[in-house]
C-alpha cells in the first residue's frame, strides 16, 4: 500500500496541499497554512494529522509541533462545531466585552474555554480580531458578528442551532441555560 | 459586513472604490484600477521609485518609515530572486483598515504589489493575511486568480514580457507575525521569532533574498499615486508627510469607523467632528492615537497634527492609525492591565527583557488593580517598564513598555487611588472585574 493511501487527508485536502507545496521555492513553506486546513478539516491536530504533515512535507513530527505550538489559531484538542471566539481587547472592552463573554457563558451554561456537552459550541477569549471600529465583535469559527449588545446573544446561538438542525424556537430570547431549566423543570 | 462611513472632511484616495463592487475585477478595472501599472511598465524602476519617494509615502504599519527609501535600499543585481512581501498581519488592537481594504479593493493591493515588484525587479509577490482573516483570504485569492486569468499576473503580464507571480498566504494567530522579520519566519514554516538585524530585509529577507516588506495600506496606496503624481499626493498631507490615512476610531466615541483623512489632520477636530464626540454624554478621558503600543495622551494634550512627526513630537507615535478613545468612566488601571494582557499573551519568549517584563507586568497591575497594590508598586512598574525599552530583539518589548510607562506617568492619581483600600475605584455594579486569561 503506498503511503498515500494511507492518508487521513480528505481527497480535497490532499489536492489544496499539493497545490499549496508547488507555490514556494522550499516546502517547508506550506507548513502553517498546512496545519490550519487540515485543522479546519479535522476539527484539531490530532496526532495523525501531525504525522501526515510531517511526512508530506519531511520534517520530523517534534518540528510540526515546535512550530504548531506558536501560533493561538492552532489547538491540539477537539472544539465544539461552532467556536465562539470573544474580543476582549481594549476596543471591544471598552465596548461591552466582557459583558458580553459573560452573556455567552450564562446562555450556552458553561465557563471560560468549555465546550457544551453535546459539542454543538465552544467559548473562548481571544486577542483583537480586526474589528475593533465595530466593536465589540466575535468570530464564530471564521465569521465575524460585530456591534453586538448582550441582548443579541440569543440570536446568534439560535441562528447557530437552526443551521446545524439543532430544533429550536428562533423567536425565542429565552436562553439556552433558560430553556435547559425549564426542560429539567418538566422532567 | 463591517459597517462604512463617511465625513465631509474625508479625502478618499485610498477608500474611494470602497462599497463601490471593486473586488470584482471588472468594476475595479471600470474605476481606473490597473492602469497606474500599465504606466509604469513604460517607465524605468528608477522612475518608480523616485516617483514613491517623491510622494512623501511613508509605511502605515507603524513605524513611518519612507517607502520609496525602503525600495532604494534594494541591491540592484542580485544572486539570489528578490521578493516583495505584503504584511497584512493587521493585528495591533485598534487596527482594522487592511481589513477594509482587502474586502472592498483587493485588486488595489495586487497592483501595488506588482508595481513595487517592477520597482525593485521582483519577480514573485506573497500577500499574507492573518488567519482569522479567512473570509478575506478568500477575497484576495479570487482576485489572485481573476488577474491570473486576465493575463494581469503570470509569465507576460499585460504582454509587456515582464513576469510577475503572487502568492497568497494565511497566518494562524499570531501579532507578533506583524513584525517583517517574524513574518519571513512564519513564511519560511517556522515558529513566528524575529531575525536579528542588520542585516535588514532590504538586503537578506525571505529565503535569503532581497525583500521589501511593505503593510497593505501602504501597498494598496501605491497605485494612486503613480495615478495622481507624486507631486499632487505629497501636497495632500504635511511636509514629509504625504497624503492621506485611514483612521480608525474606536472606544467611546459616537460615530466609530474607519475615516480618510489628510495627514496631519488635528486629533481633537477627528474626536469631536468626525467622529462626532465621545458617546454617551461622557467626557474624554485619554485617547491612544495610534493602536495599542502608543503612548496614551490626556485631553489637553490632543490638539495636534496627526502625521508622523507631530505625533512624535508630543510624545507618542501615530503608529497604525488606530485611534482608541477613552471616557472618563474608565478605569486607566484596568485598561493598562488589558493592553499589557495582550502583550503577554503574544510576547514569543524570544528574549528574556519581553517575556518576563510582560509578565511581571501583567501580575503588578492585576495585583495592583484588585486592590493589593502597594505604593512602592507604581514606580516598580514604571522602573520595570523602562528596562524593557530598547532591550529586545524587536519592537514588541517596547510596544509593551511604552504605553505602560505613559500610563503610569500620565495617570498616576489613579493609580494612587487604587491604594485606598477598594479594589477598584470605577468598579461598577454588575460589571464583572476583569481577569486575564
Amino acid at each position: 500500500m503506498s503511503p498515500e493511501t494511507l492518508s487521513i487527508f480528505s481527497p480535497a485536502l490532499a489536492a489544496r496541499f499539493d497545490a499549496l507545496v508547488s507555490n514556494y521555492p522550499v516546502k517547508r513553506s506550506a507548513l502553517v497554512p498546512m496545519l490550519l486546513y487540515a485543522q479546519d478539516e479535522v476539527g484539531y491536530l490530532s496526532d495523525g494529522v501531525i504525522a501526515e504533515i510531517a511526512r508530506r512535507l519531511g520534517l520530523t513530527e517534534l518540528d510540526v509541533r515546535n512550530v504548531a505550538s506558536y501560533y493561538s489559531m492552532l489547538r491540539f484538542k477537539p472544539a465544539g462545531r461552532y467556536n465562539i471566539q470573544v474580543c476582549t481587547n481594549i476596543c471591544c472592552m471598552l465596548r461591552g466585552a466582557y459583558e458580553l463573554y459573560d452573556r455567552f457563558q450564562e446562555e450556552l451554561n458553561i465557563g471560560p474555554h468549555g465546550t457544551t456537552p453535546d459539542g454543538l459550541f465552544s467559548l473562548e477569549e481571544v486577542e483583537c480580531i480586526g474589528a475593533c471600529s465595530w466593536a465589540p465583535a466575535i468570530q464564530v469559527n471564521y465569521s465575524f458578528h460585530d456591534e453586538l449588545t448582550p441582548d443579541l446573544v440569543a440570536g446568534i446561538l439560535a441562528d447557530y442551532r437552526a443551521q446545524a438542525g439543532v430544533p429550536t424556537d428562533r423567536s425565542s430570547s429565552v436562553g439556552w441555560k433558560a430553556q435547559a431549566e425549564r426542560t429539567k423543570e418538566h422532567a | 459586513m463591517p459597517r462604512l462611513v463617511s465625513h465631509p472632511d474625508e479625502v478618499k484616495i485610498v477608500s474611494r472604490r470602497f462599497g463601490q463592487g471593486a473586488a470584482n475585477i471588472d468594476r475595479y478595472i471600470e474605476l481606473g484600477g490597473y492602469e497606474s501599472v500599465k504606466k509604469c511598465l513604460a517607465q524605468t524602476p528608477d522612475w518608480i521609485v523616485n516617483e514613491v519617494k517623491a510622494s512623501n509615502l511613508r509605511g502605515r504599519g507603524g513605524a513611518g518609515f519612507s517607502t520609496g527609501m525602503k525600495w532604494s535600499f534594494v541591491p540592484k543585481q542580485s544572486p539570489k530572486p528578490k521578493y516583495i512581501l505584503v504584511n497584512g498581519d493587521e493585528s495591533e488592537p485598534g487596527t482594522c483598515k487592511d481589513h477594509l481594504i482587502f474586502l472592498h479593493d483587493p485588486h488595489a493591493v495586487i497592483e501595488g504589489t506588482i508595481i513595487a515588484g517592477l520597482a525593485v525587479g521582483a519577480k514573485t509577490g506573497f500577500i499574507y493575511l492573518r488567519g482569522e482573516y479567512r473570509y478575506l483570504l478568500e477575497i484576495v485569492e479570487k482576485a489572485v486568480a481573476d488577474a491570473y486569468a486576465r493575463g494581469f499576473l503570470g509569465k507576460n503580464i499585460f504582454g509587456s514580457g515582464t513576469e510577475f507571480e503572487i502568492v497568497t498566504q494565511t497566518g494562524a494567530g499570531a501579532y507578533e507575525v506583524g513584525e517583517e522579520s517574524a513574518l519571513m519566519e512564519s513564511l519560511e514554516g517556522k515558529r513566528g521569532i524575529p531575525r536579528i538585524k542588520p542585516p535588514f530585509p532590504a538586503v537578506v529577507g525571505l529565503y535569503g533574498g532581497p525583500t521589501v516588506i511593505n503593510n497593505a495600506e501602504t501597498i494598496a496606496t501605491v497605485p494612486h499615486v503613480i495615478a495622481t503624481g507624486a507631486a499632487a499626493y505629497a501636497e495632500l498631507g504635511t511636509p514629509r508627510n504625504g497624503g492621506t490615512r485611514l483612521f480608525c476610531l474606536s472606544g467611546h466615541i459616537q460615530r466609530p469607523g474607519v475615516y480618510e483623512l489628510p495627514m496631519g489632520y488635528n486629533l481633537k477636530k477627528m474626536i469631536y467632528e468626525v467622529g462626532g464626540g465621545i458617546a454617551n454624554g461622557n467626557q474624554l478621558k485619554a485617547v491612544v492615537p495610534g493602536g495599542s503600543s502608543t503612548p496614551v495622551l490626556r485631553p489637553e494634550e490632543i490638539d495636534i497634527g496627526m502625521d508622523f512627526d507631530q505625533v512624535g513630537k508630543a510624545g507618542s507615535m501615530l503608529g497604525s492609525g488606530g485611534v482608541v478613545v477613552i471616557d472618563d468612566h474608565t478605569c486607566i488601571v484596568e485598561f493598562a492591565l488589558r493592553t499589557i494582557g495582550f502583550y503577554q499573551h503574544e510576547s514569543c519568549g524570544w528574549c528574556i527583557p519581553c517575556r518576563e517584563g510582560t509578565d511581571w507586568l501583567q501580575k503588578s497591575l492585576t495585583r495592583f488593580h484588585a486592590g493589593f497594590g502597594k505604593a512602592a508598586d507604581i514606580d516598580n512598574i514604571q522602573y520595570l517598564a523602562e528596562n524593557m525599552l530598547g532591550r529586545t530583539f524587536c519592537p514588541l518589548g517596547d510596544a509593551a513598555a511604552m504605553p505602560t510607562i505613559a500610563f503610569v506617568k500620565k495617570f498616576r492619581k489613579e493609580f494612587e487611588d487604587h491604594l485606598s483600600g477598594k479594589p477598584c475605584p470605577f468598579a461598577r455594579e454588575g460589571v464583572p472585574q476583569l481577569t486575564v486569561a
